[in-house]
């Protein structure tokens, strides 16, 4: 068993595929249509072309609104993405725009970092284990 | 109102709880949970340090802001005074004569 695809509802797949490669810097893997505006729309990490893939999800169903709505109110993150330099990768992000809902935090052997997607959810950056 | 203040720093976990707000102000529960977590070693549930959080609230020791769709909670000493000024600390040592 592996675990291929994973997702993240999205507001909107145009901007959440905006943010998510030109800011967060995946690469487009699958657009396919799926009928009416809703497409299947998958990222990957350029580090890993044949990694896990991340499904930008259309927000079809009413609950998942609401779900995502208490979580983000309470500041918990849908998705946790690694990278190698949480502060370095903060910098990066700030200064293109990005808002954080929890700056770098040394958190025993990870940092951890949170960001808004601006697509309705919020990500966990962490560092690999030192 | 000195109720509230007492009862809120009675409890070792919101003392702990105003101590992380004191490193970092302006953080979401989530933020707090984690840092209760691993800095504390206290692995409370979301609604246990919500309720902490409520307590702190109404002794005035903690604000909350919203902004946006999220809420950040901030650390307010002002309630502290009330201690002092009930019983007032020494007065402070005099400096001594600094030599030339």
């Amino acid at each position: 068993m592996k675990i291929q695809l994973t997702n993240v509802f999205v507001d909107d797949q145009t901007e959440a595929l905006r943010f998510y490669t030109e800011i967060l810097g995946f690469t487009k893997k699958h657009d396919v249509p799926v009928g009416g505006q809703d497409r299947w729309l998958t990222v990957v990490s350029p580090e890993e072309p044949d990694g896990t893939e991340l499904l930008l999800e259309p927000l079809g169903h009413p609950a998942a609104r609401t779900y995502r709505d208490a979580l983000v109110a309470d500041g918990v993150p849908l998705a946790q993405f690694t990278v190698d330099d949480v502060p370095a990768e903060y910098e990066r992000l700030r200064a293109l725009g990005v808002r954080f809902t929890q700056e770098p935090l040394e958190m025993g052997p990870v940092t951890t970092a949170v960001l808004d997607d601006t697509c309705g959810n919020l990500i966990q950056l962490a560092s690999r284990p030192r | 109102m000195a109720e509230d203040l007492f009862k809120a720093l009675a409890d070792p976990t919101r003392r702990a709880i105003l101590d992380e707000l004191a490193a970092r102000s302006g953080q979401t529960l989530f933020e707090i949970c984690s840092r209760l977590a691993m800095g504390h070693r206290l692995s409370l549930s979301r609604q246990g340090v919500s309720q902490h959080l409520a307590v702190l609230e109404a002794a005035g020791l903690v604000d909350t802001r919203r902004e946006g769709r999220y809420k950040f909670h901030t650390l307010n000493t002002a309630p502290l005074r009330q201690i002092t000024e009930r019983w007032p600390p020494p007065p402070a040592p005099s400096r001594p004569e600094s030599t030339p």
